[in-house]
This record gives C-alpha cells, sequence and structure tokens, in this order.
C-alpha cells in the first residue's frame, strides 16, 4: 500500500512534464490528460484513505523510502514519504479540490491559447504540493514548498504580457524568498541541534535540548510560514496575485498552497509545544492578520482582492488556533479543510461572474446578478453563509470551535485573543455580506468595457458549475460530517494531540456571542450596502478606508523603504565598485610596483606592449630563480 | 606501463588545437567540426577516468610520474582525486557546448580579408584552454602546476581581447578600445597574482626541497618537515592571493564583469565555469592541504571576505543595465559561496563547495549560452532593450527562466544541493556567517526575476518583434545542460559518492573534525 505513495505524486508530475514539453501537438488533449491525471491522483488517494480507515488508529502510519538524496559525511536527506492522517487530510483536500479545480479550468480557459500550459502549471503545482504534505523530512518539505511557489509564480504571471501581472509574479515569489530564509535557518538549526532533519526523530526529541533552541527554530519556522500564508509582515503578495487566472487564485491563493504555513506549524507542534515564546509569537502573528485582512476585505471593490483580503483573515484564524497548542490544533486543521471548500467555491463563482461580465472585477460595477447567474447565485451564496459562520454550515462549526479555543487559552490572553476572533467574526460578516449585496442584489450598474461592449450576463458553462456545486456541498455539510460524534477530532488526534484548557465562559455563551456579532455585521452592511443605492464611483471615504484599499500602506512602506532603499544602495554600489574598488585596487598594484604612469597607458595603444613585456618578465624570473637555484 | 590516461585526457585536446589551426582558411567549417570532434573525444576520455577512479580507493588514483627537470627536481607527476577527477569531467563536459554555443561567433566579417583565419584561431584557443584546465586539475606537482596556472592566460587573453561580443553600443573602434581594456585588465590582475604564486613556490621549494605534493604533505604529516609559523603563513598568503584573484574573491573581482561582458558568451562560459574553477580548486587543494595550519589562521578573514563577496556580487547584479556584467555579479556572488563552503572546513561545506563548482559550471553555462543567443538576435547586451520576448520565442524564453531558477538554487535543480550543503556546512561551524549567507537565497530571487521580468514579459518591444526561436544547434546545446541541472538535483548521489572521500582526506589534513550535534553529544 506505502507504495502508492510515489504513484500519488507522480501522476500529476508526469503531466506536467508531458504537457510543458509535449509542445503543440497536445494543444487539443491536453487539458484532458491534465484533469484526467489530477483525478488519478484523487483516487489514489481514497484508496489509501479507505485503507488508513481500516486499520487501528495507532498504526496508520505509512512510510516509504524512495532513494538516498543527498549522502554528505554526517548529513543524510532521503527523498521518503510519511502519510499519517494529517497528510492525508491535506492529500484529500488538494487532489479533490484539485481536480474539480481541472474541471473548472476546461470551460474557463477555452479561449487561452496557452491553455495546454496552464494545465501543465497546475499539475505542477499538485506535485509540488502533494511532495510538501507527504515528506517525512524537513528537507524535502523544503522541495515541495519552493516547488508550489515556483507553480504560484508561474500561474500568476501566466498572462505576462500584462506588466501588472509579471510584477505580481515576482513580487510573490521574492516575499516568500524571505520567508524561505526562515525554513532555511530552521533546517540548519535542526541539524545542529539534533543531526538530523528528518520529522520523527526531530520531533521525538524535542525533549533533549534547551527552550532556547526550540524558540529560535519555532520563530524560523514561523517566518517561512507567513510567507508561504501571507500572514503579517509578509502579506503584501497576496492581493496583487489576483492577478492569476481565477482558477488558480481559488486552488493555490485559497484552497492549498497558502494554507501550506499552517500544515508546518501544525506539523512541527512538538517544538511548539516545548517552546511557549514561539506559540506567543505565532498566535499575536494569528491575531493581527486575521484584522488586518478583515479590514483590507471591506474596502476593495475588486471582488477578487475582497475575497484575497478574506483569505489572508481566515488563515489568520487558523495561524491564531495553530499557536494556541494542543488546544487548537485540530481546529486549525477543520477550519482549514472547510474554508478549502467554501473560499474555492467563493472564487469559482467569482470567475463565473467575471466570465459573464467581460472580466470585470469591480463590484461596484456589478448589481442584480442573481436573476441572470442563479447557480452562480446560490452556490456562492451557501458559500457565503458558510463563511460567515451561519448556523449549521461549515464555517459555524470550525470558526466556532476556534473563538472557543482561544478563550480557552485562559487569563487575559484568553480574553484578547478570543475578543479579537469574535471582532473578526463580526466584520467577516460584514464585508462578506457587502460582497453579496454588490454583485448578486441591488441596482443593475453594468457599465461597457474599454471596447465598449455591454455585458451580457449569463450562467456559466456546466464544466465550471459543476464543481461549483459540488464545492457547495462541501461548504454545507463539511462542518457537520466533521463535528458530529467528533469525528475530526478523533481522527486527527493520534497525530496533532488534543487538549481542552480552561474555558473561562461556556460553549453555549461563545456561540450565542458569535451569534450576535454576526447579526450586527451583516446589519451594518445591509445598511450600508442594501438599503441604498451604491455609486459606480467609490466615494472618497474615511481615512481609515483609503489607508485599507491601500492595503493599510503596506505596500507603500514596501516601496519607499525597501525598492527605493534598494535601489539606492545598489545604485550606490555600482559607483563604489567602478570607482572606488577598482580604483584603490589598480591603484595599490600600480603603486606597489610604481608603475602608476605606465598604467594609465591601459587604454591606449601601449596596453598590449606593456602586458607582454610584463608576461616576458615572469618567465625570465622564473629562469633567473631556477638558475640561480641550481649554481 | 599502463596507458597514461590523464596524458592522454590533456593532450588530446591540445593535439585537437594544433589541427584546428593548421586549417586552411577556407575550410572554416571543417575546423569547426574538427574542434568539436576533439572536444568529443576529450569527454570520452574523461568519462572513462570518471569510471575507472575508485572512491573508496587511493587518494591519487591513475597516477603517472616522469623526472622533468632533474636539477631543480621538477617532475611531470599526475594524479586526480575525487574532487579533481569531478572537475576534470566538468571541464571536458562543458567544451562542447561551448563551440557548439560560439558556432558562429568568430565566423569573419566581410570586410576582412579572406586570408585573415580568425575561426581556426578561435576555436583552437579554446581547445587550447581546456588541455591546459584539465592539466592543472591533474597535476600533483606544485611547478606544473604553477606553469599551468600562468599559461593558460595566455590563450584566454587572446580569446577575450581578439573575439569580442559583436552586440555593443557604441562605434566599433570603441568597443575595441573597452575589449582590449577588459583582456588587458585579466592579464595584468593575474598576472600580478600569479607573480606572488611565484615567489611563494620559490619560497616552498626552499623549504621543502621538492615539488612533489604528496611528497611535501607526506613529510608534513609525519613531522619531518616543519614550517616556522610565519613562514608557513607567508607562503599560504602567496598562494591564497593568486588563487583569490583567478577565483575572484572580493576585492579582487573587478576584472572578471569587465572581462564577461566584452568577451563573447561562449567565451564568457569558459571564464568563469571552467578557468575560474582551477582558482578555488587550487584552494582545497594547495592552501588547505600544504599550509593547513595558515589556512585555519586566515579563515576568520577569509569568511568575511567571501560573505562580502556573497552580499555584494547579487547587489551589484541586483543594480546592472547589462545582461552579461549581471551574470558576472552573479557568479561573484556564487564564488563567495565555494569559498565559504571551503573554508567553514566541515564535511558538508567542502562537498558542498565541490559539487558547487560543478553545478555553478552548468547552471551558468546554461545560464549565459541562453543570454548569448538572445543577444546575438537583437544585437545588445542591455536590459533595458528587450521586452515580451517570451510572447515571441517562447522555448529561448522558458530555458532562460530554468537557468535563472538554477542560478537562483530553485529545490530540484542541481546548485539548491550545494548551495544548501555550503549553508549548512557553515552554520554548523560559524552560524552568524550562515545566517548572512542565507540572505543570498533573497538576492538571487531578485536579481535573476527582474532580468527575467525586463526581458522575457510585458508588451513586445518592437525591436524583438518577429525574433526567431531557439534553432536545433542551440537546442542541443541548451537541453542537455537542462537534463543535467534537473538530474543532478534530484540524483547527487552519483557525484557525492566520489567526492566524499576526497572531501575526508582534506578534513583530515587540516586536522578539523564535523561539530557533532547538540543532542547526540548529550547523549
Amino acid at each position: 500500500m506505502e507504495n502508492l505513495i510515489a504513484l500519488l505524486v507522480a501522476a500529476p508530475l508526469l503531466g506536467a512534464a508531458v504537457l510543458l514539453c509535449g509542445g503543440r501537438r497536445l494543444d487539443r488533449a491536453g487539458h484532458w490528460l491534465g484533469t484526467l491525471l489530477a483525478a488519478v491522483s484523487f483516487v489514489i488517494g481514497v484508496v489509501l484513505f479507505l485503507d488508513m480507515l481500516g486499520k487501528g488508529a495507532e498504526d496508520r502510519t505509512l512510510h516509504q523510502k524512495l532513494f538516498s538524496w543527498i549522502p554528505v559525511e554526517g548529513f543524510q536527506a532521503d527523498v521518503a514519504f510519511q502519510l499519517d492522517q494529517l497528510s492525508m487530510t491535506f492529500v484529500l483536500l488538494i487532489t479533490g479540490v484539485g481536480t474539480l479545480i481541472h474541471i473548472y479550468s476546461i470551460g474557463y480557459m477555452e479561449h487561452d491559447e496557452r491553455r495546454r500550459r496552464f494545465f501543465g502549471y497546475l499539475n505542477l503545482f499538485l506535485a509540488a504540493m502533494l511532495i510538501l504534505v507527504v515528506a517525512d523530512n524537513y528537507l524535502l518539505l523544503y522541495v515541495g514548498w519552493e516547488g508550489v511557489g515556483l507553480a504560484s509564480y508561474l500561474l500568476i504571471g501566466f498572462w505576462q504580457h500584462k506588466p501588472s501581472a509579471a510584477t505580481a509574479a515576482k513580487k510573490a515569489f521574492l516575499v516568500n524568498r524571505v520567508g524561505d530564509m526562515g525554513l532555511s535557518i530552521a533546517i540548519m538549526l535542526m541539524f545542529t541541534t539534533f543531526g538530523t532533519f528528518a520529522f520523527g526523530p526531530v520531533l521525538a526529541a524535542t525533549g533533549e535540548t534547551s527552550e532556547g533552541k526550540l524558540t529560535a527554530i519555532g520563530l524560523m519556522l514561523l517566518l517561512a510560514a507567513c510567507g508561504k500564508s501571507a500572514q503579517v509582515p509578509l502579506q503584501s503578495w497576496l492581493g496583487d496575485a489576483m492577478e492569476g487566472p481565477t482558477p488558480v487564485s481559488a486552488l493555490i491563493h485559497a484552497a492549498t498552497m497558502v494554507t501550506a504555513g499552517v500544515y508546518l506549524i501544525v506539523r512541527s507542534g512538538a517544538i511548539f509545544n516545548a517552546a511557549p515564546d514561539a506559540q506567543l509569537a505565532v498566535v499575536v502573528v494569528g491575531a493581527v492578520t486575521l484584522l488586518f485582512g478583515a479590514i483590507v476585505g471591506c474596502a476593495k471593490d475588486d471582488i477578487k482582492k475582497a475575497l484575497a483580503g478574506s483569505t489572508m483573515s481566515q488563515i489568520g484564524y487558523m495561524i491564531l488556533a495553530a499557536g494556541l497548542g494542543p488546544i487548537g490544533y485540530v481546529f486549525a486543521i477543520m477550519h482549514l479543510v472547510t474554508h478549502g471548500f467554501f473560499k474555492a467555491g467563493l472564487f469559482l463563482g467569482a470567475g463565473s461572474v467575471m466570465h459573464g461580465m467581460n472580466d470585470e472585477v469591480d463590484m461596484r460595477k456589478f448589481g442584480g446578478l442573481r436573476k441572470y447567474m442563479p447557480v452562480t447565485f446560490i452556490t456562492f451564496g451557501l458559500g457565503y453563509l458558510a463563511i460567515i459562520g451561519f448556523p449549521g454550515l461549515s464555517g459555524f462549526f470550525s470558526k466556532d470551535k476556534i473563538i472557543e479555543a482561544a478563550f480557552a487559552k485562559g487569563g487575559t490572553e484568553g480574553w484578547i485573543l478570543g475578543s479579537v476572533a469574535l471582532l473578526g467574526a463580526a466584520i467577516t460578516a460584514f464585508y462578506m455580506t457587502r460582497v453579496m449585496l454588490l454583485t448578486f442584489f441591488g441596482e443593475k450598474r453594468w457599465q461597457p468595457d474599454a471596447e465598449g461592449h455591454q455585458p451580457h450576463p449569463h450562467e456559466s458553462p456546466k464544466s465550471m458549475t459543476i464543481p461549483m456545486i459540488v464545492l457547495a456541498f462541501g461548504s454545507v455539510f463539511a462542518g457537520g460530517f466533521f463535528s458530529i460524534g467528533d469525528r475530526f477530532l478523533n481522527w486527527l488526534e493520534p497525530v496533532t494531540g488534543h487538549s481542552h484548557g480552561h474555558a473561562p465562559i461556556g460553549a453555549a455563551t461563545v456561540t450565542a456571542a458569535t451569534m450576535v456579532v454576526l447579526v450586527i455585521g451583516v446589519a451594518i452592511a445591509w445598511a450600508m450596502y442594501g438599503r441604498k443605492p451604491v455609486p459606480v464611483v467609490a466615494p472618497r471615504g474615511s481615512l481609515l478606508t483609503r489607508a485599507a484599499r491601500r492595503d493599510l500602506l503596506q505596500d507603500d512602506f514596501n516601496h519607499v523603504v525597501l525598492v527605493r532603499g534598494g535601489e539606492h544602495l545598489t545604485r550606490s554600489l555600482v559607483y563604489v565598485d567602478h570607482t572606488l574598488v577598482d580604483g584603490v585596487v589598480n591603484g595599490t598594484a600600480a603603486s606597489m610596483g610604481g608603475l602608476s604612469g605606465r598604467l594609465r597607458k591601459l587604454q591606449n595603444g601601449y596596453a598590449r606592449s606593456y602586458a607582454v613585456s610584463m608576461f616576458g618578465g615572469t618567465a625570465v624570473l622564473i629562469a633567473a630563480t631556477l638558475l640561480m637555484r641550481a649554481v | 606501463m599502463s596507458f597514461p590516461l590523464l596524458t592522454a585526457t590533456a593532450a588530446l585536446p591540445a593535439i585537437g588545437a594544433v589541427a584546428t589551426a593548421a586549417v586552411p582558411a577556407a575550410r572554416r567549417t571543417a575546423a569547426k567540426w574538427l574542434a568539436l570532434v576533439f572536444s568529443l573525444a576529450t569527454l570520452v576520455l574523461a568519462g572513462i577516468a570518471l569510471a575507472r577512479f575508485e572512491p573508496g580507493g587511493e587518494r591519487y588514483q591513475l597516477t603517472e610520474s616522469h623526472a622533468w627537470i632533474k636539477d631543480f627536481g621538477v617532475r611531470y607527476e599526475l594524479g586526480v582525486d575525487g574532487i579533481g577527477v569531478v572537475l576534470m569531467a566538468l571541464t571536458a563536459l562543458l567544451i562542447p557546448f561551448v563551440i557548439l554555443a560560439g558556432w558562429h561567433d568568430a565566423d569573419p566579417l566581410e570586410t576582412k580579408s579572406s586570408r585573415w583565419r580568425p575561426t581556426q584561431g578561435f576555436f583552437a584557443l579554446i581547445l587550447m584552454v581546456e588541455a591546459m584546465v584539465i592539466l592543472s586539475f591533474e597535476a600533483t606537482d606544485v611547478f606544473l602546476f604553477y606553469i599551468l596556472f600562468e599559461a593558460m592566460l595566455i590563450p584566454m587573453y587572446f580569446l577575450i581581447g581578439g573575439f569580442g561580443d559583436r552586440a555593443h553600443t557604441g562605434s566599433d573602434e570603441n568597443a575595441a578600445a573597452q575589449r582590449s581594456y577588459a583582456a588587458v585588465k585579466f592579464l595584468l590582475y593575474n598576472l600580478v597574482g600569479g607573480l606572488i604564486m611565484l615567489a611563494a613556490v620559490i619560497g616552498l621549494y626552499v623549504v621543502a626541497g621538492t615539488f612533489s605534493l604528496s611528497e611535501i604533505a607526506e613529510a608534513r604529516a609525519n613531522g619531518s618537515l616543519s614550517m616556522a609559523t610565519s613562514t608557513e603563513r607567508w607562503l599560504f598568503l602567496g598562494f591564497f592571493f593568486a588563487f583569490a584573484v583567478k577565483a575572484p574573491l572580493w576585492p579582487l573581482h573587478t576584472w572578471l564583469p569587465n572581462a564577461m561582458g566584452e568577451a563573447t558568451s561562449p567565451v564568457a562560459v569558459l571564464i568563469t565555469a571552467v578557468v575560474d574553477k582551477v582558482g578555488t580548486f587550487a584552494m582545497l587543494r594547495f592552501c588547505l592541504q600544504l599550509f593547513p595550519e595558515a589556512s585555519k589562521w586566515a579563515t576568520p578573514v577569509i569568511v568575511v571576505l567571501a560573505l562580502i563577496s556573497i552580499v555584494y556580487g547579487a547587489l551589484l547584479a541586483v543594480g546592472q543595465r547589462d545582461i552579461k556584467r549581471l551574470i558576472a555579479y552573479a557568479s561573484i556572488s556564487h564564488f563567495g559561496f565555494i569559498i565559504l563552503g571551503i573554508f567553514a572546513m566541515t564535511s558538508q561545506g567542502q562537498s558542498g563547495a565541490t559539487l558547487y563548482m560543478v553545478n555553478h559550471g552548468i547552471s551558468t553555462a546554461a545560464l549565459m549560452l541562453v543570454a548569448g543567443f538572445l543577444i546575438t538576435r537583437r544585437g545588445s547586451r542591455l536590459i533595458a532593450d528587450y521586452g515580451g520576448v517570451q510572447k515571441v520565442a517562447p522555448v529561448l524564453a522558458g530555458t532562460f527562466l530554468i537557468g535563472g531558477l538554477a542560478t537562483l538554487s530553485l529545490p530540484g535543480l542541481a546548485p539548491f544541493v550545494s548551495e544548501f550543503l555550503v549553508l549548512v556546512g557553515t552554520f554548523s561551524a560559524y552560524p552568524a556567517a550562515g545566517v548572512i549567507a542565507t540572505t543570498g537565497i533573497v538576492l538571487a530571487a531578485l536579481y535573476v526575476l527582474v532580468l527575467y521580468q525586463r526581458t522575457m514579459t510585458g508588451p513586445v518591444k518592437a525591436e524583438v518583434q518577429g525574433m526567431a526561436d531557439l534553432k536545433v544547434r542551440e537546442l542541443v546545446v541548451v537541453l542537455p545542460l537542462i537534463a543535467l541541472l534537473l538530474f543532478l538535483g534530484v540524483y547527487p548521489k552519483p557525484l557525492t559518492e566520489i567526492v566524499n572521500p576526497a572531501v575526508q582526506h582534506t578534513m583530515s589534513d587540516v586536522q578539523k573534525k564535523d561539530p557533532q550535534p547538540e543532542v547526540e553529544a548529550a547523549k
């Protein structure tokens, strides 16, 4: 059975290789091949899952060692896989949602002449993401980690002729590389501390080293997670990443890749459990991003960017939960899975809307679409209800658990984190209601596009609506299914561990409070966008709104400090290198030999003869010295 | 006496050089093919040497030894360890690609008279360089090595000064002046380094009474040859200076961007991927082996200079406007990594540094040669003159991106393996240096992706419109290099197996043991 793990990865990898090297011959069948191989991977995942269910909770972990990767004295890195309940959860999410989005893309990318290449990149992404979650050591995880980064780079910049897309792709890769520095340093620290970076031995030996070391490792892992999962302070790339085709936003920048940071932290739970300071940093990052993303999401008029702010915020919830330790690990992952369903669904819905509206993304130019796109409206609506935590839907169960766990952290910390999580829930309700109202309700505010075509919204083809319907099912039922009888908790507990904490207030109180803030958020949005007509041109807005439109000025800060500062630095270094370093070295050499006069002739015709004479001099010198020795 | 395989591997390209130069002026194409055939035959011999080499066997294998200048104890002594044999194979591997990529670089301009034979000369010089570089990887006599180290400057000088990149801005005269400046600067820097090394070589002979590497090393190990601390340090500095110019290490690097910018792309590859490797190789072989105590004494300074090279080279690469100069500064950054790995004096660092030499050779060749194809098409080296190339020449853009991704050490491609080994090996000995070096990860992404974005993406520029995609000859150059980058990224074991024992020898030369992990030490 364990041999199937390699096949799981191999199927999409084969797809990527064939589609990217195959040339134009494959243009007509490429998308089918890519989709088929994604589906094959999913089927293998299901087979492995059923096999796992048939075993006792304690011996479900599978191992497969393929070969020794970098055998160097004292250093052992293998290409080896480990499939446990945590990895399995991700495998099903990645291949399941991945296959649906492949199907969706067949329709969505139908008119793109580079569709084959698009599917090649999608397959490449699946393979890398699967390596990331089934690797049995941190170095192989790193391969998947950068592999998904590469796929993300290629897909964000898929429409490379658009300068904005090319810039966004580069930015995403660069910001992620800052995070990768953290992952590199974490692995190096593990190597010097434990002599290995395989999950098993490292996580088993955390008791044998100092808390300081573990804190350092934990903080470096957190830096890595911040990059990949778009958490403050490395969040700035995610909004720009919406330049990519919408299926990419759904799969990579909502459901799977951006959650890799959560995986990393939960996987490294043993390290964080023994390093409270690092955990504190994790919850702070989660709590700050939760609010940051939500605030940004409120101000964006671009439907995809509003959803991107929401993704950032929802991952903030997950990171927060992961930072709580064993109280939160299971719920972080549970929210990750339900979020995978409803956020992917929301993005596909947004793509469907854009498909019908001449690729318009400004919600102020939508309005009243519910009548024209009923399937999109209903599936998007269910995703909306799920994300705001409407009772009985997926998000209700998973988010509620995180808010409870935050309070259960105990002490002042617990109160602060719990309140932040509640506040986030209110803002979520607000901005998602806003998206819903602006898009599907109210007046038609449609505008002709740049070429003067009036939009004629219509429902999308079946290849697009069916994945949306499937995801809507997940958005509705997954949370309940997981929670009844604590199914998800029992499934993951053997890997992540679980504890209950000391909740200062009862679960029922938390749920009630959540309901109250939900109603408040929806009501405010209704008052602002439902009751009165929405202007097509955005009003100037308050100071906060204007800042939030600009991603809370973080890009401006980056631009002034990093981009401008960096440009000045490199430019002055170029000057220094050209004049100072070159000049000093040349000058030293010249003055040492008393040759400065002749060296000035470097650029004229004497130079060659000078060099030749020097060469001759060397030869004479050698001969003379040897001769002297001989005499 | 067995077949002198090492001599043959070096002699074959030398014979090829003479044969190529002798081809009549009109038979230009025949000369090219002849050069290519000789380089391929050399590759076969190098492959045989690699296959014959037994990783677990003697330190130096395939040895040959003949008296040469008896009066001075100079011997023609050859032998390869795991590091030498791998670098020899790398050289033999790259030359056919260099020749093929430069197929038209020395075609005579119409204005030249027909008696002018630049084509023959170009390819003969390349083969001459190959012969000398290969022999320098094999030489185990210090004097023999020195002679080669200096002599390879001559063909390189003519390659840089005589066959410049035809893509230049400004007048032809101006370009010729710049080319001449670059060639002379290359020669002077390396000559000064060589002169200082010569003094050290002679000094070593005075102290040791022999030029034989194995004899000196043995005498040092069993205590029959002891050097005063100051003597050892002076000699070390003499050798190291020459190698640091060649490698090059900050602040002795400024000749490299000039040389790589002005030379044709294949010659630029020859400089950075082949000839410069002699410098880093010699640090491992001569500095560490002959002067272990002085090497350890100098380590702190060298580690700092290597770190400066890494960061400084990368920052300057970001600031370049010329594609080839950008790649040159990137190489300076990479040489910083190699030198860092060597002087970290850990198994991972040194294995990493050796692999780095190989991987950097392949990745820079891929990137630089594709850049050359691009530059030839447009006739400009300036980044700003390009834009939107991926739309008109997707294969060219794709291979350029892969070369770039290799340069930024993307996991899955070969350079990642070596870079990570260097980092981890450095980190275990000098944590702060390891952390500073990781900034190279970010900066490399910056200069590669900025270069790619500005040249390949965005709207198609008018001058780029109609640019042809890669031709068959160019694909033959690029695809094997890319395949190799992938293979060695996923399965570097064949290389590490050969390199590991050699590294262990060096580690025992400098009497260093790897730092032990904290947890195991506690047990």
